[in-house]
């Protein structure tokens, strides 16, 4: 009697096992996520870079040539998928005069012009990374990302994947606009 | 019958059906899996012809065509690598949009003609089908040829 | 004086913030104090369980009230009045808005929460005071759980500043009175089940589960399984009609969240007839309680982490995700633990015939509990294999078809039969002179409809209406024995119990036929072209501009006779919203008993012409009105007398 009670105590345990396996396994698809990754920039100052301007040849982009304020920062290539769902958005963002430059990452100069040329160009100016070493000391993950800098220089937020309206106006809109008042 | 061997019988009868209910199950779920296969997957021919499955990237701009008004449509979904032609006889999605990311569900046929039976695309503006947002961030990394 | 009502009005949303920070404290206190006063023995501390549920009840509606108003203020300097309504949305989808998206349909899961709350509160007098207390201690933790939810993860009041100076409009498909009214049919069902959850809890902690338990349990597990039915069945119904296809069902994983309680809840519901009529099925019943709300509780997390809908979640934020994970898992795995090392269920001498309404309830529950497990299974299987990094599958809607219809089919023979069977034993002699009119009924019901009617369909489609007619036919028989003055009145709950199975048997005729005679054709119809669907010509007389409050739309005129003679006349739209610039497609649907004739407009192909989707569904209004004729019958047995008793007796034989 004592043993079958026992057995019947550890079939009750059966749904907790249950659980615990569903729960591992939306754990697991949880943490797949990459924009779970937290940038260890976040709250320090933007990483100082010196790089050829992209359509200027000959001349260079730094930190002090973003003009005042809080600013935006768009890593992308022309072979990047993603960067193209998000164009036509960033698109928009230029016309509205947003404060955004690109960091073209990881590509071919000529094919990065060709791209912008086939489907314009919404940044005020655009580092050529080509060897990724800048991408290295701003932490990238993949392109596209976008990173959130505030007016004193300050990395305040980093958007993993196309950017879009709902991500702009909940996490950049507030400090762009806060920032320019 | 002693009630003893009733039971039995009714042990085993209940274990065939339950049998039988296993089996139809697993085959159904066999049948019923649709697994995903990228434009690059298909292009090197190793997703299989004649069994249903998924494809999916963004609808190429400019691909999008009609035969002659004819309710057929074609348009080629590309991963930005390569792309596979999709042929679907139907009304599409209201999200729908060339540049946009979209599964088709179908049959690839021997031609490597994709004919679609469904094709969903996003259900709102912060929708994107999970396989092509997950592709896409995977090509998020330079392919090895840009690497300049 | 001015000044002082402007301060406060611009103070609004702070103002709804507070009362959920003091909801929470209401809430801690109704976990802790009736808990421990029931552990201790302490009276006084049980009884502060009462004004602790009603003042969370007052401030949460204060915050539910404070969120109403700033939607209808049109204050969008708060974000998510800007992001989810616009200067043009109509008053009353501005208020439907609230819970148009992620952070105000929680506001509203957590207002419905502490109704249910304060309403155990104040129905609950006939209960011994230790069960009380500790059930609204159960449903306080609960509460704790969701307040905090909204507090770290999702507050709906956060400001936008500076603010903007119009919204980006609520979602078009979301603009639609049955939407409108949707989610807190269903949220009344899902947290509904919360009742049960927590009396299965307090159970277990007292160590005592009787048959008074279940019958004080029951009537709360009808009311939330009443609203769920209703609000899946007007979920399927918004489906069908708004997002323009004709789909009625589409095994999405979404959906499947909300019918998984609803098919643990129907078990529970069985199981707790038992359990109050003969104290059996005790363990069943407790881990049905606890499966229920666990399975709502696992929808939500699937609906709002983001894990479903995509691994990189757009706009979701896994915060949330993590959270809600989090807390199922603490709750559910209390739960769990508790059922498993504390054996309460009576453990009653009593047993029953292999011929009697145990049996068959037994058969009920296991046929209920196999469905859920499979739909749970095609559910989380596709994720389990996604984060196993195994591959991207997805499963199709056969699939689930499949293996609802295996148990459903047997399961509905036995509704009919069991209905009639006795307790304990049946006199099988007797049982089988009542169901010979029924099943004659039945077989002849599916031979007229099918020579009359639709024609031969399949051997299938012969068993799955003869299934539905049986059990029409089987739950109507007392009723119509008591008109016909061959058989007594049927008591209140017996009559709730015939309805509701009406309702299951209407549903099943309707999916049934739809299923088999339903046609789909997908076309290209060129003005003034003729289009023969199932008997009917559907002719595209012309398109026309029209233009609504907040939307543009190109609405075609189709004009439908039979025969030569004008049926009717539909207006199918296809319409883009201004702000959000979507398109949407808005059906055109002639209603009817017999069938729905539904045009839905594709795409401009040129030359005039249209892609178009025609289709004529026989009996789809029934699937509806099935599950409305459910709810109905659940109202009914709630109103029973017996639940009302102040001091119910022990025993009834």
């Amino acid at each position: 009697m004592s043993s079958g009670r026992r057995r019947v105590r550890w079939i009750l345990l059966l749904p907790c096992a249950a659980l615990a396996v569903m729960v591992y396994f939306f754990g697991v698809s949880l943490g797949r996520d990459p924009g779970l990754v937290p940038s260890p920039l976040i709250g320090r100052a933007a990483p100082e870079f010196s790089l050829p301007e992209l359509l200027a040849p000959g001349s260079v982009f730094s930190l002090q040539d973003v003009e005042e304020g809080p600013w935006m920062l768009n890593i992308w290539a022309s072979w990047c998928s993603g960067c193209i769902v998000e164009h036509e958005f960033l698109m928009a963002l230029g016309r509205a005069g947003a404060p955004l430059y690109g960091l073209n990452w990881k590509d071919a100069p000529a094919d990065a012009r060709e791209w912008l040329q086939l489907r314009g160009n919404p940044y005020r100016a655009i580092a050529v990374d080509a060897n990724g070493r800048a991408g290295i000391d701003w932490g990238v993950y993949g392109a596209p990302e976008t990173f959130l800098i505030d007016a004193k220089g300050i990395v305040r937020y980093r958007h993993v994947g196309p950017l879009d309206e709902a991500v702009f106006s909940q996490a950049f809109l507030p400090v762009l606009e806060g920032g320019a008042q | 019958m002693t009630p003893r061997r009733r039971r039995m019988v009714a042990v085993i009868g209940g274990l065939v059906c339950l049998a039988a209910a296993a089996a139809l199950v697993l085959t159904a779920f066999e049948q019923n899996m649709l697994y995903f296969y990228t434009p690059t997957q298909i292009a090197s021919g190793e997703a299989p012809e004649g069994r249903r499955l998924r494809v999916g990237g963004l609808v190429e701009r400019g691909s999008v065509r009609r035969l002659s008004g004819a309710l057929e449509v074609r348009f080629d979904v590309t991963d930005l690598d390569r792309s596979v032609t999709v042929a679907y006889a139907g009304v599409l999605p209201d999200l729908f949009r060339e540049g946009q990311g979209v599964v088709a569900h179908g049959w690839l046929g021997a031609d490597g003609l994709f004919e679609a039976d469904e094709v969903l695309a996003r259900h709102d503006e912060n929708y994107m089908p999970p396989e092509v947002a997950e592709m896409l961030e995977e090509k998020g990394h330079p392919p090895d040829a840009s690497l300049r | 004086m001015q000044d002082r009502t402007l301060g406060l009005i611009s103070m609004i949303p702070e103002i709804g913030q507070i009362s959920l920070a003091l909801a929470l404290c209401l809430a801690a206190a109704l976990a802790v104090f009736p808990l421990a006063g029931a552990h201790a023995g302490n009276v006084r501390w049980m009884e502060a369980g009462r004004p602790c549920a009603l003042g969370m009840l007052a401030f949460v509606a204060l915050a539910f009230a404070m969120l109403a108003v700033s939607f209808l203020r049109h204050d969008f300097s708060v974000q998510y009045v800007a992001l989810h309504s616009n200067l043009k949305l109509p008053a009353m989808y501005r208020f439907a808005a609230i819970w148009g998206a992620h952070e105000g349909s929680l506001v509203l899961w957590q207002l419905i929460l502490s109704s249910w709350t304060a309403a155990v509160a104040l129905a609950s007098r006939s209960l011994p005071p230790t069960l009380r207390a500790r059930v609204l201690g159960v449903l306080g933790l609960i509460s704790i759980g969701f307040l905090l939810f909204i507090l770290l993860t999702s507050n709906p009041f956060l400001r936008l500043f500076p603010a903007a100076a119009d919204g980006a409009d609520l979602n078009p498909l979301l603009q639609d009175p049955a939407l409108a009214i949707h989610p807190p049919l269903l949220y009344m069902g899902y947290v509904g089940l919360a009742v049960p959850f927590a009396f299965a809890i307090a159970a277990l902690l007292g160590g005592r589960l009787d048959r008074r338990w279940a019958r004080w349990t029951r009537p709360w597990t009808t009311a939330a399984w009443m609203f769920l039915t209703v609000g899946i069945a007007l979920g399927s119904w918004w489906a069908y009609y708004e997002l323009g296809w004709g789909g009625w069902w589409f095994w999405d994983p979404v959906e499947n969240a909300s019918f998984m309680p609803w098919l643990a809840g129907t078990a529970l519901i069985h199981t707790l007839a038992v359990t109050e009529r003969r104290g059996l099925f005790g363990n069943t019943t407790l881990l049905l309680a606890i499966a229920a709300f666990g399975l709502s509780l696992l929808g939500t997390f699937l609906v709002r982490s983001g894990v479903l809908v995509s691994v990189h979640a757009f706009a979701s934020d896994p915060a949330r995700g993590l959270f809600i994970l989090v807390f199922l898992a603490i709750v559910m795995g209390g739960a769990l633990l508790l059922y498993a090392f504390r054996n309460v269920a009576a453990n009653p001498q009593t047993g029953f015939k292999l011929v009697s309404r145990e049996s068959a309830l037994l058969v009920n529950t296991v046929l209920l509990s196999a469905a859920t497990v499979l739909v749970l299974f095609g559910t989380l299987y596709p994720l389990a294999l996604d984060a196993l990094d195994m591959g991207k599958i997805s499963v199709g809607p056969p699939y689930f078809n499949l293996v609802f219809i295996l148990p459903m089919l047997p399961l509905l023979l036995v509704v009919g039969a069991g209905m009639h069977a006795s307790w304990k034993a049946t006199n099988t002699a007797a049982w089988g002179r009542k169901l010979r009119v029924p099943a004659a009924v039945a077989i002849l019901g599916v031979i007229v409809l099918t020579a009359a009617a639709y024609g031969f369909a399949g051997i299938l489609t012969g068993i799955g209406m003869l299934a539905g007619l049986w059990v029409i036919a089987a739950a109507l028989r007392d009723p119509v024995a008591w008109l016909l003055r061959r058989g007594p009145r049927p008591g209140r709950s017996a009559w709730g119990m015939q309805l509701a199975h009406c309702g299951l048997g209407v549903t099943t005729l309707g999916i049934v036929v739809v299923s088999a005679w339903g046609v789909e054709t997908d076309r290209r119809l060129a003005l003034g072209e003729n289009l023969e669907v199932s008997g009917y010509e559907f002719q595209l007389e012309r398109i026309e501009e029209v233009e609504g409050p907040n939307y543009q739309a190109a609405q075609g005129v189709v004009r439908v006779s039979r025969n030569g003679r004008p049926v009717t006349t539909l207006y199918p739209q296809k319409r883009v919203y201004e702000v959000q610039q979507s398109p949407m497609t808005e059906a055109g649907i002639d209603a009817g008993w017999r069938h729905d004739l539904f045009v839905a407009l594709g795409e401009p192909l040129g030359e005039e012409a249209w892609s178009v989707r025609v289709q004529v569904k026989p009996l789809v209004r029934f699937i509806w009105l099935g599950a409305l004729i459910m709810g109905l019958g659940g109202l009914l047995a709630i109103s029973d007398r017996r639940y009302r008793m102040a001091s119910p007796k022990e025993d009834e034989s």
